[in-house]
């Protein structure tokens, strides 16, 4: 099986998508010619051609808005933002348009636009090219969020969100773009939108997160297996809607759950994981639910001591994880 | 003797009637649904009255069974044109669960129809540029014939989606053709105090595509501009910009009270250039209407009003837990 990177299982998902179904098309800043500014979309425009893997002008909002009228008339856009901190223009498109396309047209209109954009910090990106913004709409039914932690996810999710007759934000980690490897089968696979993923049986703590976090939860709970500490780590993979019932079924598992964020802590995806845990799960706690994330400042500073301070990293989370072992 | 305006368009005197008679209806309906909104029975309207001509002079324009069309919320007349019926627009008006615009869950005004090729519309203004730009492009990718048509306010055009959907438009040369209704009030506030340049269609130079204004009063001239856009989209060569500068004659909706920042001397000389007066004067002027079928179509334009009026209003609601329905795919 091929051993690939995140980033070239993100670029293989588009060029299989592209190939199966010709209404699928590329749209965004630098998507063509250059390839992407992280080259997610390398080769495309050689093989597909300028009207398949569209360079467009800079202007975020007719990114979404021109991708969702594309959908409505039944092509299969996929927008790229080229960092997820500038799709704040884009965001009324994205919530006042495409989320309720479907819903206020009484099931007559769809949009099955995929919008990818890199997230993420720890990369020396500062406040404008490190935010999480999955929070941003992770109250607005209609959209789905997901944010993929392995080259194997990324192929099938993302083609899960460019098949799906909904519109998908799809966020994918910059700093894993390179930093995470793994075998990809060249099959046509998909995963499915909506569920959470177990990444580790464990017993003694559930580490419950998503990205990147899964990376680091996992070599934690490497270390903290020679102190006999055994870590169930489950992996949202959508953050919106949530699989509730994985959700319940891994912190209902060991009774003692960490939920892991590099967003800022207050009202983030672990807000809403916390809520559902504690409505449904007050009898099987054995601690109280712990949650890890970035502090409640605007963003990640530039400079390399307050973006570590920031950013969430193994250490962190493997402290965070013996701390509640020992709770 | 000289061709008379409509044939020298290529328009017969059925057809010229016809767009009268669409004018009409969009005026009768509504009409109706300001006397339902003041007898307490639907809670909301706002208004096509003014901008009839322009909608409906456009939309005869098009190719009624392949363009698409993005409206915004006062374009009664185009969605009639369109194959939208009186019927479909007092069920929005009652918001009852047969509304083919959206079951009942969007305000009147908020149109959509996919079997028709209206696109659904929402409140935030000038979102619909975009989209129209985005069908626009899948008819360029399709390598498809028909083009889109979008619509909006003056004030919409100082949106910043006015702004890019219309510069993505001009890069690409896509078949879209955007219509700005400047009704010279984007609610109260006055032209003067929302452009800084004289015409909306001043913009179209910065967008690379040709600009035109038009007396949006005149269904013939707008139907002219209109013709020679399409003509020009469908060839491959591009985008037009166009202005139609009419009057509103109503307030913005049942909820405002225009009498707080304009004149009724204002609004009494706007009447007397009222495209529902003039335009059948014209018809009248061109033996292609008679008082004694003015009156008859006015009869039977009542008559279809009554009942959509009377249809709606008995039609059911949807059930309360509809509303939990298509927020996903099911």
């Amino acid at each position: 099986m091929p051993v690939m990177s995140y980033i070239q299982a993100v670029t293989q998902a588009l060029r299989e998508e592209m190939k199966r179904d010709e209404k699928v098309f590329i749209l965004g800043e630098d998507v063509g010619k250059r390839g992407g500014v992280f080259r997610a979309t390398d080769g495309l425009y050689d093989e597909f051609g300028e009207d398949r893997v569209i360079d467009t002008p800079l202007a975020e909002s007719a990114i979404a808005g021109v991708g969702i009228g594309a959908a409505m008339y039944g092509m299969r856009p996929v927008a790229e933002i080229q960092f997820a901190d500038f799709i704040m223009p884009a965001v009324n498109q994205i919530i006042s348009e495409a989320a309720r396309i479907r819903y206020r047209s009484n099931n007559d209109w769809n949009c099955p636009i995929t919008i990818r954009a890199p997230y993420g910090g720890g990369v020396h990106g500062a406040l404008y090219h490190s935010q999480s913004v999955e929070a941003v709409f992770a109250n607005q039914p209609g959209l789905k969020i997901v944010m993929p932690s392995t080259p194997y996810d990324v192929k099938g999710l993302l083609k899960a969100a460019i098949r799906d007759e909904d519109p998908v934000l799809f966020f994918e980690h910059k700093r894993a773009y390179r930093l995470l490897k793994g075998e990809v089968p060249e099959d046509d696979y998909v995963l499915p939108i909506g569920k959470a993923d177990v990444k580790r049986e464990g017993s003694d703590i559930t580490v419950i997160t998503y990205g990147l976090g899964v990376h680091f939860a996992l070599q934690a709970a490497e270390k903290l297996e020679e102190e006999g500490i055994s870590a169930h780590i489950l992996d949202l993979r959508t953050v919106y809607p949530l699989d509730k019932e994985a959700i319940i079924e891994a912190a209902q598992k060991t009774g003692k759950v960490l939920l892991v964020t590099e967003d800022n802590k207050e009202g983030s995806i672990m807000s809403e994981v916390s809520a559902i845990i504690s409505e449904h799960c007050l009898f099987d706690l054995d601690a109280p639910i712990k949650r890890l994330a970035g502090p409640d400042v605007p963003a990640m500073p530039y400079a390399p001591t307050m973006e570590k301070y920031f950013m969430i990293n193994p250490e962190k989370v493997e402290k965070a994880m013996r701390d509640l072992a020992e709770f | 003797m000289a061709k008379k305006r409509h044939e020298a368009l290529g328009l017969s005197d059925e057809q010229v009637l016809d767009m009268f008679r669409t004018m009409l209806l969009a005026r009768k309906i509504d009409e109706r649904m300001w006397l339902l909104n003041r007898a307490g029975k639907i809670p909301f309207v706002i208004s096509c009255q003014g901008q009839e001509a322009a909608q409906v002079g456009a939309a005869y324009a098009l190719d009624r069974e392949k363009d698409y069309v993005a409206p915004y919320y006062r374009d009664m007349g185009v969605v009639l044109a369109f194959g939208m019926t009186a019927k479909d627009l007092m069920l929005s008006g009652f918001a009852k669960k047969e509304d083919p615009n959206s079951g009942g869950r969007q305000m009147p005004g908020h149109f959509g129809q996919k079997k028709n090729r209206i696109l659904t519309g929402s409140s935030p203004v000038t979102t619909q540029v975009p989209h129209a730009v985005g069908v626009a492009l899948a008819a360029k990718m399709e390598k498809k014939d028909f083009v889109t048509f979008v619509t909006l306010g003056e004030g919409s055009s100082n949106q910043g989606d006015f702004h890019e959907g219309l510069n993505f438009a001009g890069v690409h040369k896509l078949p879209v053709i955007t219509m700005v209704e400047n009704n010279k009030y984007a609610i109260s506030v006055p032209i003067k105090k929302q452009l800084a340049c004289e015409k909306v269609s001043d913009r179209a130079i910065g967008y690379g595509m040709p600009g035109y204004t038009v007396d949006g009063n005149d269904p013939l001239a707008v139907y002219e501009v209109v013709k020679e856009a399409r003509e020009r989209a469908v060839k491959g060569e591009g985008p037009t910009l166009i202005e139609t500068v009419s009057y509103r004659l109503t307030p913005h909706s049942s909820d405002d009270d225009d009498r707080t920042y304009r004149e009724r001397e204002e609004v009494e000389e706007a009447k007397k250039k009222d495209s529902i007066i003039t335009f059948a004067q014209y018809l009248k002027d061109n033996g292609v209407l008679t008082e004694e079928k003015e009156k008859e179509l006015h009869k039977e334009i009542d008559k279809l009003v009554n009942e959509a009026t009377d249809y709606a209003e008995n039609a059911p609601y949807a059930d309360p837990e509809d509303a939990l329905k298509h927020v996903y795919a099911e």
